[in-house]
């Protein structure tokens, strides 16, 4: 029986660990495979969602296209992976996905003891809640006493004990491992409140059968950067994934769009000819292990920074978010890249 | 080759070669298995330990010890987001005993009445039971529970319109409230008396056996039994008199506030489990009572046995050893299937130590807690069954 359960125990380790080892070079896994394999959320409208015939959009799911596009310069080149909350981890840990582009929180835990490196922040987020109208509660504090829903093993979870804890109210936590059965619950009135990031809770109001009838508290009670994750160990692949960020918020410094990205190559501003890798004897991309074009291409698959806010979540699309602490430093808000020199 | 040549003429049985001696070819076979076994389990372990190393993810029981910082909605010890993860595993661990035990004891029921239902001579009662096996073997227990988790939050009302019950309960899409029961001063001798009547009822059993044995005369055992532990904890109760409170669920701003609740998660796993699982203990049942060949209660009629006591005393005991082997597989798959409450948000031991697995990311650990938690329950099922099987054999004389 020892044995048996040894052997058990093996197959656990084996699936949880992945059969591959995750090999160091990422960026020459992914030359070789072709495509670029990404972690995102199961649905999550804005961030990532597929639409009715399989094709994935959103906010994060631009970023696994504008990594994609500066690897082969070609942003089709990539492949979708699912995670909930609780696989993304282990999906990643595995070697199963490239990075993940999943709305995921930067944790010192995250960033150490689960062996990951975070270092662009693409969304700035806070926890927020939402609840009826019916029920004329105007503040967070107001909120002794009710059910809440939460999605299980996030950061949101945590931060929900700490603050009813904090401020000494009680709660009744209503617990799904995925989004949908989350929302499916709220929706049938299981719960009085529900809580996440307050740029989910814009996405998933949405989704709800009578959006208006609820509103989301003004409270923010978290710190949330979202950003890419990569596995430790390989900083070539985690300096490709921050630098895709940060191209995104220089273009939108520089002013450089998805239209006008051709045009801007012509530009005599030396700062943008070495971004767009057109200096002479330039070493901008091959000493990322890109091309030196991995700027412009990037650009002309998803348009720069605030064009992808835009079109996502922001006010071109159904949520409307607004920029906030994501406008750029030099517009209010936080967003701020190291140059590129 | 020479020693096997020469070794020949002393085994008879083999054709002279020491590669056609099967015992020789069973060891070799064997040792070759064992080796190939240790090589694998030394690979794989080496493999994982290597790849943790290099993906620096820390491992280790350790964390079991560290606060948890997040709540669990139904518990039936103390947990709070200060308690460890650990307790949290526990209190998963609780939950999950708690729903298989009474989804065990429920499903048995609604098994054997649907069983014996199967069996009626009635016709409506036949085809109702022949319906009722056929619809809940035939559909995925994932599907029974979101049918009840569903039908449990579409049709009941909401938390702020509950339905009251009599006796201060209240029904609504929260679940069931109902009075919590706060023992008093003196409540112990009331325990105590109950104790004392089942210990009683016990010996009365047995006097009952000894005189029947020894007389013929039977004597009314259920409702001496029933008196005793029903009347004397009810005369120690009012004697030392009544130390019970209640604690009775008032409407607060959002639920109902006080009392203790039965939420819809646990209500619909439960119901779902035990549905699905009766479905099975129905055949099996049906099965065992067929398999006592006709005979034997024709025996039993010939020498002027009622009907009643035939089924009781001569059919059931020998339905008993053919139905309890295949329960006991049906017992553990109702544990084990208890597992799907992550499905409905129920703080099984699956959903907590999903929690966990996710908050420190120590997957490897956790899936270890989890087959080696199921495997032991599932064996201590297995013990329980065995030694009440080895109790109802046919004792042969």
């Amino acid at each position: 029986m020892a044995r048996r359960i040894l052997t058990a125990l093996v197959g656990a380790a084996v699936m949880g660990i992945g059969a591959h080892a995750a090999s160091a070079a990422t960026l020459d896994d992914v030359k070789a495979k072709g495509f670029v394999q990404c972690g995102v959320n199961t649905g999550l409208a804005g961030f990532a969602a597929p639409d009715a015939s399989g094709n994935w959009s959103g906010f994060d799911v631009d970023y696994c296209k504008a990594i994609a596009a500066a690897v082969f310069g070609d942003a089709t080149k990539v492949k979708y992976t699912p995670t909930s909350a609780k696989e993304r981890f282990p999906a990643l840990q595995s070697g199963e996905v490239d990075v993940l582009a999943r709305n995921t929180t930067w944790t010192i835990n995250r960033d150490t003891a689960l062996g990951f490196n975070f270092r662009a922040v693409n969304y700035y987020d806070g926890q927020g809640f939402m609840v009826r109208k019916g029920l004329n509660v105007k503040s967070a504090l107001e909120l002794s006493g009710a059910a809440v829903c939460v999605q299980t093993g996030t950061t949101t979870e945590l931060n929900l004990a700490d603050y009813f804890k904090t401020n000494n109210l009680q709660y009744n936590p209503v617990v799904f491992e995925k989004l949908e059965e989350v929302n499916a619950a709220y929706d049938a009135g299981r719960c009085d409140v529900y809580t996440t990031d307050q740029s989910g809770l814009y996405s998933l109001r949405l989704t709800l059968s009578k959006p208006d009838e609820h509103m989301i508290l003004p409270e923010i009670i978290s710190k949330e950067p979202l950003g890419p994750a990569v596995r430790q160990g390989d900083d070539q692949w985690f300096d490709i994934v921050s630098w895709v960020h940060y191209a995104l918020i220089n273009a939108e410094d520089f002013g450089i769009t998805q239209a006008n990205v051709e045009e801007m190559k012509k530009s005599p501003n030396p700062d943008i000819q070495r971004f767009l890798g057109v200096e002479a004897d330039t070493k901008i991309g091959t000493d990322l292990g890109l091309t030196n074009e991995w700027a412009v291409n990037v650009i002309k698959a998803v348009g720069n920074y605030g064009e992808v806010f835009d079109r996502n979540i922001g006010a071109g699309s159904p949520l409307k978010i607004e920029r906030g602490l994501n406008a750029l430093w030099s517009k209010g808000g936080i967003q701020y890249a190291p140059p590129v020199r | 080759m020479a020693i096997g040549v020469t070794n020949a003429p002393e085994r008879s049985k083999s054709s002279g070669s020491i590669i056609n001696d099967p015992q020789v070819r069973g060891i070799f076979y064997q040792a070759i298995t064992v080796i190939i076994l240790a090589v694998l389990i030394y690979w794989i372990v080496d493999n994982t330990i290597e790849n943790l190393r290099r993906a620096n993810i820390a491992s280790g029981y350790g964390f079991l010890s560290s606060r948890a910082g997040f709540d669990v909605g139904q518990s039936l010890i103390s947990f709070s987001s200060d308690s460890t993860y650990g307790r949290a595993l526990v209190v998963g661990f609780v939950n999950t005993l708690l729903v298989a035990i009474t989804g065990i004891i429920t499903a048995t029921v609604i098994g054997f009445i649907v069983g014996i239902g199967r069996l009626s001579h009635n016709w409506i009662i036949a085809k109702l039971s022949l319906a009722y096996v056929e619809v809940f073997r035939n559909i995925p227990p994932l599907l029974v529970i979101f049918f009840w988790y569903s039908g449990v939050l579409s049709i009941l009302p909401q938390a702020r319109d509950a339905l009251a019950l009599p006796f201060d309960m209240y029904v609504s899409n929260r679940g069931l409230a109902f009075p919590r029961p706060i023992p008093g001063e003196g409540s112990l001798y009331t325990l105590l008396a109950f104790l004392i009547a089942v210990a009683a009822s016990f010996l009365v059993a047995r006097y009952a056996r000894q005189k029947q044995m020894a007389t013929g005369q039977r004597f009314p055992v259920l409702w001496t039994a029933l008196g005793l532990i029903i009347g004397l904890p009810l005369v120690t109760f009012l004697a030392t008199g009544a130390p019970l409170t209640f604690d009775v669920p008032v409407a607060g701003k959002f639920n109902l506030t006080g009392g203790s609740v039965v939420g819809p998660e646990f209500m619909s796993l439960f119901l779902a489990l035990s549905f699905y699982t009766a479905a099975f203990i129905a055949e099996i049942v049906r099965a065992g009572i067929r398999g006592v060949s006709k005979g034997q209660s024709e025996a039993a009629h010939a020498l002027g046995i009622r009907p009643r006591l035939t089924t009781r005393l001569v059919i059931v005991p020998q339905a008993m050893r053919i139905i309890i082997p295949p329960l006991t597989s049906q017992y553990l798959n109702l544990t084990k299937n208890s597992s799907l409450a992550v499905a409905v948000g129920y703080a099984d031991l699956v959903a907590v130590g999903g929690t966990i697995l996710n908050q420190t990311g120590q997957s490897i650990e956790v899936v270890s807690i989890w087959l080696i938690v199921y495997l032991s329950l599932s064996l201590a099922t297995s013990l329980f069954m065995n030694w009440y099987n080895a109790r109802m054999a046919l004792v042969e004389r």
